[in-house]
């Protein structure tokens, strides 16, 4: 996950992917005032734009269009300008299986400059050593004896295709990482990708026959604290949990959300420096899964103490009426002091907070369907 | 031969609507296309070979299924996008 470190002088930049293009919203310093520039590759599906922290400038977006297949842009110059992939993620020739599209991207490791991974629809994890231009499959998850045992059918997936995404990496050893899929659910390597093994006890699977199996779990969206790299928290389809390694079994924290609200939502954001800090927001997961604010009353919720507590945070929201749906990567935190929350809906509205959650603003609107929203 | 190109191409091909290739099956035409183009064949033909769903070819006016049809120099190809969605 891209980071603002807003102590080196930088504006905060936001990079929008949506249906149906990618847009940059960036603040001035006090991250008041915002500005839209964009869009870039117009007509687009952009799933995922991300900024390389480690350099500050390099951007990767993963795209593609109705018509024609995935690929990755790559930008060195913060989006000023882009060239494609020369050979972008694919699995093996002969495997039967194709990448539809490339869902998540995430910078490697602090020590491995250049490398990058990505997440596809059909799941699959590739890695890149050259900023992108070039990627490889990760034989040990792509050609696992167990993969399709794991990842299931085509019924198994989201609407628009199964998905791996959140791949974490240790920032104490890039060779231990983490990925999500819907479904699948959390898997974790400890050699750098070439051995994997299920991590998902204690997470419910209750549209499953099995309540509480070993894989087949629908992690909407997963994060490794920064500063306290073993804690991890998860929005599940299921529910909101937490796990503290070594631990192997999650924590229900998702159960002292209020009942009226519910624990099911996309996306899960953590505080850049507090580990017990986690946003959150709702949606409806009842009868069929409207997956819109929860009455048509949208709010982010808060917990300070690692999901003991929750508070709802909604001023400056609208306060009915509202049916957002706030996609896995369309909400984010920026460095700042104190924190930007912001978050992206499928109406293509950017919500903004720069007092961590307690007051919103809308920073843009009429944009097309929002997917993503990082912080360059 | 000729093959012209669709719109969603032509940022491979600077702008331009025809262009030539050479290949005495569809297959290897795509190949020489990319060589001369690269990158635009991963956007219509996936890595199993496969023609990408809404993408179409038509050899001499004739849908192509596949990319086995035989192919000479007086042949024309036309490679279009289908319906998509909105």
């Amino acid at each position: 996950m891209a980071k603002l470190d807003i102590a080196r002088g930088r504006r905060a930049t936001l990079l929008i992917a949506t249906r149906k293009g990618l847009w940059q919203l960036t603040a001035d310093t006090t991250r008041r005032k915002w500005r839209l520039t964009g869009p870039h590759f117009l007509g687009h599906v952009v799933h995922h734009c991300v900024a390389d922290p480690r350099d500050g400038k390099r951007l990767l977006a993963a795209a593609r269009t109705g018509h024609l297949g995935p690929t990755i842009f790559r930008s060195a110059d913060r989006g000023r300008t882009w060239h494609e992939a020369k050979r972008p993620p694919a699995f093996r020739e002969g495997s039967g299986r194709a990448v539809d599209h490339t869902f998540w991207l995430a910078p490697g490791h602090a020590g491995e400059p250049k490398t990058w991974y990505a997440g596809t629809s059909p799941q699959g994890l590739f890695r890149s050593e050259d900023d992108g231009a070039t990627w490889v499959s990760v034989d040990g998850f792509n050609e696992h004896p167990m993969r399709k045992t794991w990842c299931g059918d085509d019924k198994d997936g989201t609407p628009d295709g199964p998905k791996l995404h959140s791949i974490l990496i240790d920032p104490r050893d890039s060779n231990h990482m983490y990925i999500g899929m819907s479904s699948g659910g959390v898997f974790e390597s400890g050699n750098g990708g070439v051995a994997w093994r299920p991590l998902n006890a204690g997470v419910k699977a209750d549209f499953l026959p099995e309540p509480t199996p070993e894989f087949g779990h629908d992690p909407h969206c997963v994060r490794l604290h920064p500063v306290l790299p073993d804690r991890l928290y998860q929005q599940n389809h299921c529910g909101i949990y937490r796990l503290d390694r070594p631990a192997e079994r999650w924590q229900d924290i998702g159960a002292s959300m209020p009942k009226s609200v519910g624990a099911i939502g996309f996306p899960m954001v953590v505080h850049p420096r507090e580990p017990d800090t986690i946003w959150v927001f709702p949606m409806d997961g009842t009868r069929v899964w409207p997956r819109t604010s929860p009455a048509g009353k949208p709010a982010v919720y808060r917990s300070v103490n690692g999901g003991k507590s929750w508070q709802r945070q909604a001023a400056g929201l609208p306060k009915t009426q509202a049916w957002l749906t706030v996609k896995r990567q369309a909400m984010t935190a920026d460095r700042g002091s104190p924190v930007g929350v912001y978050f992206g809906t499928s109406s293509g509205e950017i919500w903004g907070s720069r007092d961590e959650g307690r007051t919103w603003k809308c920073l843009a609107a009429h944009l097309p369907h929002v997917y993503a929203v990082e912080v360059a | 031969m000729r093959v012209l190109i669709p719109g969603p191409l032509r940022d491979y091909t600077a702008n331009a609507a025809a262009v030539s290739a050479e290949g005495l099956t569809l297959g290897s035409l795509l190949a020489d296309l990319d060589r001369r183009f690269p990158g635009l064949r991963f956007r219509i033909i996936d890595e199993q070979g496969r023609i990408r769903r809404h993408i179409k070819f038509f050899v001499d006016g004739v849908q192509a299924k596949d990319l086995n049809p035989a192919l000479d120099s007086a042949t024309e190809v036309m490679i279009v996008c289908a319906l998509s969605g909105g």
